[in-house]
């Protein structure tokens, strides 16, 4: 036997199957099919966790995805953890542990429930009032306090161990909902041929039918309609069904978010599995069928465990076969109380009354009541509870036409239901931007026109009868397949009997209880606990928007987003402003519906698969002799290879060292390429560089400067002409896929006249790059059909031949200022070429070498890099580049702005060399220059250090600097400052070695 | 005399260790010889004569002829794929059919690996990181299209109805490639 509070008989639980699970420790059962909350019940226990402000004892509210207190934190360890999970919705397995949040030591005796006594103290806007003064109090107590007080559940201290799959998702139509209303679409839909997807969340579909015990549809049971709806649509080939599957965000053009949970009920979840899948649905059209929320009666003392929704209860006892309680009181304005205390008492659950806040209720359920027995008490209201952390009696009284209470009586009992009426679940409408009509007759919000190719069907959209429901389910269902294009769907309807009907009628606000209102706490929202004294005391001080009065005092603004609240506080804020409700407005519904795990937005992509890792053809070489990688953008590079017991700066060193006396191997690969070819390859070329390229002959290379419209440095690169139509294009690392994109927008939208064509080169070929005194010798043997001597190939040319045995583009090219090669072969052949360069380099001690050592080798020579030296408002003459613009050409990209005025000024910041006095002093790269050490902050500054590192080969640091009209300073002392000094270096010339070029043309 | 180098493929070492799943088996294909192809009307159909595949002109359509397989990308652009060491052969056909055409004609078999991914659920696979709708009516056998997966680019072509071939530039295919293996993994119990 599963608890104490079991029914005999009844309910969609399996009696064969009984679970254990833990809660704070406690061993307890259940029967699968139920939830930790039923589970709870059954063992007669409703205390579930602690209010967030007041820590006041809560119990189970509701029996669905509304659920604002018992919220727990679930999980076998620190990996497998989640906290704020709501009871309601967790579905019992074997082994489940679960605890409560937000107490301490326990939840029975909570220290932090002070806060309840000291709330005279933290009235609304309470932390906006008590925090501002004195200023300093706030980084240093206030908020560090605050911090660790808020909040409910504990984030776990380990990464999470489970896995998130993601699915993209195309359907005609999406049927949000899987009730009466939302399978009756489904089928509709279906039928007419229509590609249909069908999401609830819960584990079956039915919705409210699931609890349904009188209703029959078409002679059926509701639960046996249901069992024939569900087959025939799976057994359709154009339905995808989707149970445990939140549909939570409502996005642009029809994407909807949905979260499915499919491991959250496994006891062992097998490891194949992900925890949650994320889909991302577009849909042709959409059918909400989302039903509707209970709201329950704002009265004082109304959030003592034992006070649940009165529709929840009957959830609890036809549902699950559990019993909330043995003795309750029914506090309501609204008919739907009277069929929940009507099947509570055949269950066996004592009503010792029905307080209707109504004067006059009638109908055939308040018929029914009497006739079962039930006291009706009309005109009354429950003004107050009793109870530690369990109610143990109600107070009912007259309410007078004034509002005044009269005949106060105390009524024991262990359960309060509540009804205050029903909310349309208009959350996804409101969403999708649909606009939002005020129902005076329901007293509710209700879906207006749609912004979206959408449309809303049953209870969401104030239909309540189940007739009405259905009828209307399959009608949407019928007109959205339509509007999807698709017909032909055979006219229906659905028999319902055993019903009574029911008055929609309902009341919002606080109800009257004659109490001395800034005493008692009659709660809002039960999540932020927020109580209707703090709304009436915001108005009075000023609010008039919802907006503002949400925000002052936080109601609606808790994980459940005021599913239950905002509706009694649109009611409060209206009687007191005294205004109606459609002209008070109402708070915007924001996606998520309900919260959604970090992990299911993230998907796969964490850690390794956070984003793409791309690696060039040689990388497992340089991986495998221990190089130290950094990274370019999503590439990964050899920064440099350390042998043992080096650090980066003794590596560098060596590499550097190498270089410049015998020769250095270096993996260019990540280097952009285009090709660019056809007819006007040459005059597209002009028009996109700086430079000339008309007179390029076919076989020789030039250094290319690509400006912005804007006339600054875009990018740079060595060009190859190959053929008259045909140029082989190089890129920074960073800047390929820009410059691609900069080419082609001129090519589409300015020049769509020239016959040339861009494709992408990048990953065609593997780059290595044979560099130093002894380049020639070392590839010499390996390459066949290349005359490689100085006549020949001369520095910048390039030659079409083969090295071991492939193809090659090998271009003599240098940016280390030496005699240098860089050898382009297809792709899949990048490795084995490397290491047969590698071997054949082994008789010169051939050096492998990382990006730092380029940087410090080019930097040596004074070559800027594009988006270090320059910094996207530097012309081609600042970094002194003006030689690479074409004067005599007409036209290029970028020459109208590089002419103005403004940039011929000569105190423009202008790349200059910098040495210290110390040769060991390393400047630290974006450090500020200024004339005068000794002025007094703000000082003036002239630039910026740019580039700066130990040069082994000049035994000195040197650094690139850009300065204010740097190249008249050449000669001049100026300063960095640093903390506590100033270090003067004297402006000279950016080259530091080799500056005739000799080495270059070895 | 120095040896020929020998090809590494950017996916060698990651197929060894691929988990064989029905549902979604996945295998990277043989080396190709692979063009892109771009150029003006006039240059369409003596392109695809000396290629061996007339160029389709539906627009996502793929055409195949004895091996060969032309790929329309754009109205201007295809991707053109043979058989490995076919790729000399076939430039200098065709830069000499097409001769004083408005052309332009790049090699890019190095560029590209591909990889094949068949099963009943090749296709959610595929879906886990692509937007596209791959259902037979709207993504028939047959059509190709360049698309993203995940945060890469991609060439997604429909050979059979649970049958899929990726073409991925290279750098990205091992992070295409791991995935393909997580959104697989589920089916693989």
């Amino acid at each position: 036997m599963s608890g104490a509070y079991r029914l005999p008989s009844g309910g969609r639980i399996n009696r064969q199957k009984p679970i254990s699970f833990t809660f704070d420790g406690k061993k307890y059962q259940g029967f699968e099919g139920d939830t930790l909350a039923s589970a709870l019940i059954a063992n007669g226990v409703l205390l579930a966790g602690r209010s967030f402000k007041y820590h006041r004892p809560r119990g189970i509210l509701s029996a669905g995805a509304d659920e604002p207190n018992a919220l727990v934190g679930v999980g076998r360890d620190q990996a497998h953890y989640t906290p704020n999970v709501r009871m309601t919705m967790q579905e019992l397995y074997d082994g489940l542990v679960a605890e409560s949040q937000n107490r301490w030591p326990s939840l029975m005796f909570d220290v932090g429930a002070i806060n309840d006594m000291l709330s005279p103290f933290f009235p609304a806007g309470f932390y906006y009032k008590t925090f501002m003064w004195p200023r300093k109090a706030w980084d240093a107590f206030y908020e560090p306090k605050i911090r660790s007080m808020a909040g409910l559940g504990k984030a776990p201290t380990e990464a999470d161990a489970d896995r998130y799959s993601q699915r993209y998702a195309h359907c005609d139509v999406l049927v949000i909902g899987g009730g009466p209303a939302g399978l009756a679409a489904a089928l509709a839909a279906a039928e007419s041929g229509a590609r249909v997807m069908l999401a609830d969340d819960q584990p079956e579909f039915g919705g409210s039918l699931l609890a349904e015990t009188e209703a029959t549809i078409d002679g059926k049971s509701a639960i046996d309609w249901v069992a024939e709806m569900v087959a025939a649509l799976k057994a359709r080939a154009n339905v995808t069904l989707l149970s445990r599957t939140q549909a939570f965000g409502y996005y642009p053009h029809n994407s909807i978010g949905l979260s499915e949970r499919l491991t959250d009920h496994l006891a062992n979840p097998p490891a194949h599995l992900p925890r949650e899948r994320f889909w991302t649905v577009h849909a042709g059209e959409v059918v909400i069928a989302a039903g509707s929320l209970e709201r329950p009666m704002v009265f004082p003392e109304n959030d003592r465990p034992g006070v649940m929704l009165a529709d929840s209860a009957r959830i609890y006892v036809n549902r699950y076969g559990v019993k909330p309680g043995k003795r309750a009181v029914v506090f309501t304005a609204h008919d739907g109380a009277y069929r929940a205390a009507l099947d509570l008492k055949k269950a066996g659950i004592e009503i010792a009354a029905i307080a209707d806040l109504r004067h006059h209720p009638e109908g055939p359920l308040v018929e029914a009541a009497k006739a079962a027995g039930i006291d009706v008490l009309p005109g009354t209201s429950v003004t107050g509870t009793a109870g530690r952390l369990r109610v143990k009696s109600a107070t009912l009284a007259r309410i007078g036409a004034d509002g005044s209470a009269m005949d106060e009586r105390q009524v024991e009992c262990d359960l309060v239901l509540m009804s205050g009426g029903i909310t349309p679940s208009v959350h996804l409408f409101s969403q999708s931007k649909g606009k939002l009509r005020f129902d005076e007759h329901l007293k509710a919000y209700v879906p207006g026109r749609p912004a979206e190719r959408e449309r809303s069907a049953g209870a969401c959209r104030g239909l309540y009868a189940l007739s009405a429901v259905i009828a209307d389910g399959f009608a949407q269902g019928e007109g959205a397949a339509k509007s999807a294009g698709f017909g032909g769907v055979t006219a229906r309807t659905f028999a319902v009997a055993g019903t009574l009907e029911s008055d929609p009628g309902s009341f919002l606000g606080a109800a009257p209880h004659g109490r001395d209102a800034s005493r008692v706490k009659a709660f809002v929202d039960f999540q932020n606990d927020v109580t209707a004294k703090d709304i009436r005391l915001a108005t009075r001080e000023g609010f008039r928007s919802i907006e503002h009065v949400k925000r002052y005092t936080t109601t609606g603004m808790a994980t459940d987003q005021g599913k239950t609240s905002n509706m009694n506080a649109l009611g409060i804020v209206s009687e007191a402003l005294e205004r109606d409700i459609p002209e008070i407005g109402l708070t915007t519904f924001r996606p998520p519906y309900t919260p959604v795990s970090f992990g299911a937005f993230a998907g796969a992509s964490r850690g390794d698969l956070f984003d793409p890792v791309r690696t060039t053809p040689i990388h497992g070489w340089a991986a495998e002799q221990g190089a130290a990688f950094e990274d370019v953008g999503i590439w990964k590079r050899a920064h440099y290879f350390p042998k043992a017991g080096e650090d980066m700066h003794a590596a560098v060193e060596r590499e550097c060292k190498a270089v410049r006396d015998s020769v250095g191997i270096f993996d260019a690969s990540t280097l952009g390429k285009i090709e660019v070819v056809g007819k006007d390859a040459a005059t597209f070329m002009n028009r996109i560089y700086t430079n000339a390229w008309t007179k390029l002959e076919p076989g020789r290379l030039r250094y290319g400067v690509m400006l912005r419209e804007d006339g600054f440095v875009m990018d740079d690169g060595v060009v190859g002409r190959m053929a008259d139509d045909r140029f082989h294009v190089t890129t920074t690392t960073g800047g390929a896929p820009r410059v691609l994109a900069h080419m082609e927008d001129y090519l589409q939208t300015e020049w769509a006249d020239l016959e040339v064509w861009l494709t992408s080169t990048t990953e065609e070929w593997a780059v290595i790059a044979v560099q130093g005194p002894n380049a020639r010798k070392v590839i010499e043997p390996l390459v066949e059909g290349i005359d490689l001597s100085p006549e020949a190939m001369p520095h910048m040319s390039v030659a079409v031949g083969k090295i071991c045995g492939v193809p090659t583009r090998l271009f003599r090219v240098s940016f280390t200022g030496e005699l240098g090669f860089e050898i382009n072969v297809p792709a899949d052949y990048g490795r084995a070429v490397w290491e047969a360069v590698f071997a054949a380099g082994k008789a010169y001690d051939i050096t492998p070498y990382g990006t730092e050592t380029m940087h410090v080798l080019r930097a040596e020579k004074g070559y800027i890099i594009v988006g270090q030296e320059t910094d996207g408002t530097a012309v081609p003459d600042d970094v002194g580049l003006g030689w690479a613009v074409g004067k005599a050409k007409k036209d290029f990209v970028g020459k109208r702005s590089i002419v103005r005025d403004e940039f011929q000024k000569p105190d423009r910041k202008q790349m200059v060399g910098l040495l210290t006095d110390v040769p060991a002093e390393v400047l630290e790269e974006g450090a500020q220059i200024v004339a005068d050490p000794k002025q007094p902050a703000p000082m003036t500054v002239l630039g910026q250090v740019t580039s700066s590192y130990m040069s082994s080969v000049l035994g000195h640091s040197i650094a690139l600097a850009m300065v204010k009209g740097g190249r008249a300073r050449l000669g001049e002392t100026l300063y960095v400052p640093m903390p506590g000094r100033a270090i003067p270096v004297k402006v000279v010339e950016p080259i530091f070695f080799d500056k005739e070029g000799v080495r270059l043309n070895g | 005399m120095v040896e020929t180098a020998i090809r590494t493929g950017a996916l060698d070492a990651l197929s060894a260790r691929a988990p064989a799943i029905a549902a979604a088996s996945l295998r990277t294909c043989p080396p190709a010889s692979r063009f892109n192809f771009r150029g003006r009307p006039e240059a369409f159909g003596p392109a695809g004569e000396a290629f061996g595949v007339a160029l389709p002109q539906t627009a996502c359509r793929a055409a195949s002829e004895s091996g060969r397989h032309a790929l329309w990308l754009g109205p201007d652009e295809w991707l053109l794929i043979a058989g490995d060491g076919e790729a000399a052969e076939i430039a200098a056909k065709m830069e000499s059919a097409l001769a004083g055409l408005p052309h332009s004609l790049v090699e890019v078999s190095h560029r590209n690996t591909a990889l094949e991914i068949e099963g009943s659920h090749a296709a959610d696979v595929i879906n886990s990181g692509c937007p596209l709708d791959l259902s037979a009516k709207a993504f028939p056998v047959g059509m190709c299209t360049r698309t993203i997966f995940h945060k890469a680019e991609i060439v997604l072509w429909r050979i059979a109805e649970n049958r899929f071939r990726l073409e991925v530039w290279r750098s990205f295919a091992a992070y295409v490639w791991a995935q393909l293996e997580e959104a697989r993994r589920e089916y693989g119990a």
